[in-house]
């Protein structure tokens, strides 16, 4: 397997979404916001279809889109309520309107299409990995550096902002952060599958872990491990490699759920 | 020489909608280091007074005043310690007691990066003074109610507050609990010297220590020692009463 390139390229996106995705996932989860990405990934689709359009690469045009539809979602959700609710549903299903108006101008409302929503792992290249690695870097920088600031807002997001936290600044940069993660996450799975990534090692783990930190480093850890296991799996039987890794994401979670259930926990 | 008080509220009038006021007309001084407790019927403003004495609202007439500052824009946020009305964790993560109370450490400590050995050192003795060293690395969601409820007011003591105030403390947890709760606070005003404002709509567990009473149905209709405080309307449900 190794000594294709094309696999090589693939493993090493495959390793910083897997680990990038749940990294970001973890607070989006523990916030129950586990649909934000979801939500983005309307909005990127709209990117995408906007980059094909207008001929510029898609992949910026949907980080771009992504990053800015991540703040109006956070601005939005943080206003609470029935209106900040039918407000979110709004930009979601404006996203995925605008992106299919689009791509029907653009003529390209065909097969090309699905390695934005379906991923398409096995034709990243070389300057796609760099762009993958260096942009992964910089988002598990983040929140490294964060990591105390947002789990703090996780245990006590009230008492938090009473002691002068700055809340707004901190839910703006793991919108940010999710947006990053969508956007790069096109290419191994997909817009429609990268939310499963986010949010499936994470709470899998969850189940498993004995702390909040144990829980952070589990879930990257099922995360890379799903990517690793998805990967080699879809290219000896020949599968679609997004949907491999979800599933691979899936089973370790409902091996989770079981064991934990018999647990009693 | 006039003393900051630690809370001032002159004639402060609030409504979350045009022409329905919650308060009206509250006037109240919380001197430094004073322990005091605000109880009141459900629905009779509490929660709403917390929210003006901590800033996170405004008032509609009137002025509220944190040691001397406008309590929106107070500048020393840092040194609030606040417990919400349901003290319950916001994630599904099983946080341990220490991860919680290094929550606390946060405003103080700073937010990027790692936590410093005197962080550290400061969250242990927060556990410490609560009485919950040997369960410090258990996840909070094996602890019994009591418990989960100090670890939580640790959490606000590793701040180093100036001001420690809780909003119905005592929700859920039986008269026995109130009691432990109610003493435990009664040691840490004396140790820590810290300004406590302790808010419930039941009052008979923390009636023996606090200093001051006061009673709130949309105005204050009582602010005294709770021994002066007339026979009637002592909280009848509990023991002391």
């Amino acid at each position: 397997m190794l000594e294709s390139e094309f696999m090589r390229l693939a493993l090493g996106a495959g390793i910083v979404i897997g680990v990038l995705a749940p990294a970001v996932g973890f607070f989006l989860v523990q916030r129950r916001q586990s649909l934000i990405g979801d939500g983005i990934g309307h909005v990127a689709f709209a990117g995408v279809a906007a980059g094909i359009l207008l001929d510029v690469s898609p992949v910026l045009t949907a980080l771009v889109a992504a990053v800015l539809g991540g703040v109006v979602i956070e601005v939005l959700r943080s206003r609470g309520g029935t209106a900040g609710d039918q407000a979110l549903a709004l930009v979601f299903y404006t996203g995925i309107a605008l992106g299919v108006v689009l791509i029907s101008t653009a003529g390209a409302l065909n097969v090309d299409l699905f390695q934005y929503l379906f991923g398409s792992i096995l034709t990243v290249t070389r300057t796609d990995l760099v762009v993958i690695a260096a942009l992964g870097a910089v988002g598990l920088a983040t929140v490294g550096l964060l990591y105390r600031a947002l789990a703090a807002v996780v245990v006590d997001e009230e008492g938090a902002r009473v002691a002068g936290v700055p809340i707004g600044g901190l839910n703006i940069a793991v919108a940010a952060l999710a947006a990053v993660t969508v956007a790069l996450s096109m290419r191994v799975v997909g817009i429609l599958l990268v939310a499963a990534l986010m949010v499936l090692p994470v709470s899998a783990a969850g189940r498993m872990a004995w702390s909040m930190r144990s829980t952070f480093v589990l879930a990257m850890a099922i995360g890379l491990g799903s990517s690793l296991v998805g990967l080699t799996i879809s290219y000896y039987a020949d599968l679609p490699p997004g949907g491999t890794i979800v599933l691979a994401a899936a089973v370790v979670f409902g091996t989770a759920v079981v064991v934990s259930a018999a647990r009693g926990r | 020489m006039r003393v900051t008080p630690a809370v001032e509220l002159d004639d402060v009038s609030f409504g979350y909608r045009p022409g329905q006021r919650v308060l009206e007309g509250v006037t109240l001084r919380l001197g430094e280091g004073e322990f005091v407790a605000v109880a009141g019927p459900n629905g009779g403003g509490k929660t709403t007074l917390v929210r003006l004495i901590l800033g996170l609202e405004r008032p509609g007439d009137g002025r509220a005043l944190l040691f001397g500052e406008p309590a929106h824009r107070f500048s020393q946020r840092r040194t609030l310690g606040y417990l919400a009305q349901r003290f319950e964790l916001g994630g599904d993560a099983p946080a341990t007691v220490r991860e919680v109370v290094s929550a606390g450490r946060l405003a103080a400590g700073g937010l990027i990066g790692p936590m410093r050995r005197r962080d550290r050192e400061l969250v242990a003795e927060a556990i410490e003074r609560v009485g919950l060293s040997e369960r410090a690395d258990a996840p909070l969601r094996t602890l019994s109610g009591g418990q989960q409820q100090r670890a939580f007011i640790a959490k606000a003591l590793a701040g180093e507050p100036s001001l420690l105030v809780l909003d119905e403390p005592t929700t859920g947890v039986d008269a026995e609990t109130q009691e432990s709760l109610a003493a435990l606070l009664d040691r840490l005003h004396s140790e820590l010297g810290v300004t406590i404002v302790y808010v419930s709509h039941e009052f008979g567990a923390v009636e023996r220590f606090v200093q001051r009473l006061v009673l709130v149905r949309r105005t204050i209709v009582f602010d005294g020692s709770p021994q002066e405080l007339p026979g009637i309307w002592h909280d009848p449900s509990h023991v002391h009463a």
